[in-house]
């Protein structure tokens, strides 16, 4: 259990002025940033700061799915798992998964897995990593957009990157991306993923208490903002790959014009292909 | 649960079907299955329920024991729900720790009862910060024919209206499980496109995504879930709530009558 004990119960969220207790508007998101490629082994990855949540995230593969009965001819496994750190939250965290966390990591697998082209990879796992390094509420929200920036950077072939946020109710009011304080202590939380060119909603969750007409406005919040960190998703990108491309360029200033003798080609597949 | 195999046939006339707004066991969109209750079926549980969604088949037991309170709630009772897909009820299910279905299938059901605040948790409290009663909801998967999700839920609940908390164990008189709001789930299936309430299993092995919305008895939304690999649009989202408050309302009158 989470220590809340040091909030008297009649906590105001939101003042008069529409104020939160952060300082926030019910329409502004925490301050986040994105940065893909900061791991070395991984195929790709991302590493995110969302408010207090610190995650990162890891994407493998596609490779040869384990164990091999759970193999699909036809398609690439999304597998996605959630894992929060012990020291993540106030009062330590028992490791390894726990029934939270099996959830977040089912219902993370299935946004990718309609955005991945898993036809392109029969029989493989793309498998996504999240560890949650310090937690402050909207922890799965935060490691699903750090995933989506890892499969990018990881190369691995999508529709488009999932973005993702939620919105909640705090005293009375609809409000955009709860903080731990206020997801303790408020009326509703909303977190959603959607995939921005589309429109799409690939994953959706509610607990709490919204009328039909609160769930709208919450949604409202929750798209525009996720259309923000879409771009903040895409600038990572950049970043990363700019320094790449540069990298390239100068490389290629050095070195003389290539000659006009053909390369080796290299063979069509590599040879382990054969052996899936 | 082992990857589950539906003839490229039956796929196809599922889809047929339900592209000209039928469905093959003949019901529209909007309908659920019948569904029948049994409360009280078992008698060394302080609530049951056995419940029949079509051929969907949940019995669900609550057992309300003396145990500590969680600190930041020092004086409520505690609930604690989970699922059993025991291999008797479906080839597919297997022995052994609880699969990602099943958690999630709890955790949904968790979730519509906690969060409507089904059951007034403070008049479960016996003495602060020390002991409270414990509601364990135990769903039990007897036969699987699509859609546990809002099975187990009206399992849940059932069970749950019909329970004494068993006082005289600290004697004390028995007294019934202090019940206040009544949760339902509705669950659909999105197939070609096209959405559908309560899908059977043949359905729900086709549907490209599913969503869960549970509503209390003033239509508001208490808890939701999407899954599966597709998406849906916001309208579709919206309709789905729609369809949840409408649906629900029939539903919610055969679990208090039963």
């Amino acid at each position: 259990m989470e220590d809340i004990e040091h909030i008297p119960k009649e906590l105001k969220l939101i003042d008069e002025k529409g104020i939160r207790l952060d300082g926030r508007r019910f329409n502004e998101l925490r301050p986040i940033k994105i940065e893909a490629g900061v791991l070395k082994k991984a195929d790709g990855s991302a590493y995110m700061e969302w408010g207090n949540n610190k995650v990162l995230a890891a994407v493998y593969g596609p490779r040869e799915a384990h164990p091999r009965h759970l193999q699909n001819p036809a398609k690439a496994l999304v597998q996605c798992r959630y894992n929060m750190a012990p020291f993540s939250v106030t009062d330590r965290k028992r490791p390894g998964p726990d029934r939270r966390s099996v959830e977040i990591s089912k219902v993370i697998s299935e946004a990718f897995a309609s955005v991945v082209f898993v036809e392109q990879f029969p029989r493989t796992s793309v498998d996504i990593y999240i560890e949650v390094l310090q937690a402050d509420a909207g922890t799965r929200c935060a490691g699903l957009t750090a995933a989506s920036v890892a499969l990018a950077d990881a190369g691995i072939p999508m529709r488009d990157l999932v973005a993702s946020c939620a919105s909640g109710k705090i005293g009375g009011v609809v409000a955009l991306d709860l903080n731990k304080d206020e997801d303790n202590f408020g009326e509703a939380d909303c977190p959603m993923a959607i995939v921005p060119r589309s429109g799409e909603i690939v994953l959706l969750q509610m607990d709490g208490h919204l009328t039909a007409d609160e769930f709208d406005q919450a949604m409202d919040l929750s798209i525009n903002a996720a259309k923000q960190i879409y771009e903040l998703q895409r600038d990572a990108l950049r970043r990363r790959y700019a320094s790449v491309a540069e990298a390239a360029e100068q490389e290629a200033m050095r070195e003389p014009a290539p000659s006009e003798a053909p390369r080796e080609m290299p063979p069509d597949l590599p040879p382990e292909v054969d052996d899936l | 649960m082992t990857a589950e195999v539906i003839s490229e046939l039956l796929r196809e006339h599922i889809n047929r079907l339900i592209a000209s707004g039928k469905r093959a066991d003949g019901r529209g969109f909007d309908d659920p299955r019948p569904l029948t209750v049994q409360k009280n079926y078992i008698k060394n549980a302080e609530g049951s329920a056995r419940v029949q969604l079509g051929n969907t088949d949940v019995l669900v037991g609550v057992k309300i024991d003396v145990g500590e309170p969680y600190p930041d709630t020092p004086n409520q009772g505690v609930l604690s729900t989970s699922v059993e897909l025991v291999p008797l009820a479906s080839p597919n299910f297997e022995a052994g720790p609880p699969s990602p279905t099943a958690i999630e299938i709890a955790r949904v059901v968790d979730r519509g009862i906690r969060e409507s605040k089904t059951v007034n948790t403070q008049k479960l409290c016996i003495t602060p910060k020390e002991k409270v009663w414990i509601m364990f909801i135990d769903i039990h998967a007897l036969d699987y024919d699509g859609n546990l999700f809002d099975a187990a839920s009206y399992g849940a609940l059932a069970a749950l209206s019909c329970a004494k908390v068993p006082a005289s164990k600290i004697g004390k008189e028995d007294y019934p499980l202090p019940l206040e709001h009544w949760p339902i789930s509705v669950t659909a299936a999105k197939i070609g496109g096209r959405i559908v309430v309560d899908p059977n299993l043949d359905e729900e092995r086709i549907a490209d995504a599913r969503i869960t919305v549970t509503t209390d008895e003033n239509g508001d939304i208490r808890a939701m879930q999407k899954g599966l690999k597709g998406s849906f649009s916001l309208d579709e989202v919206r309709a789905a709530i729609r369809t949840s408050q409408k649906v629900g309302k029939g539903l919610r009158g055969i679990i208090q009558r039963a």
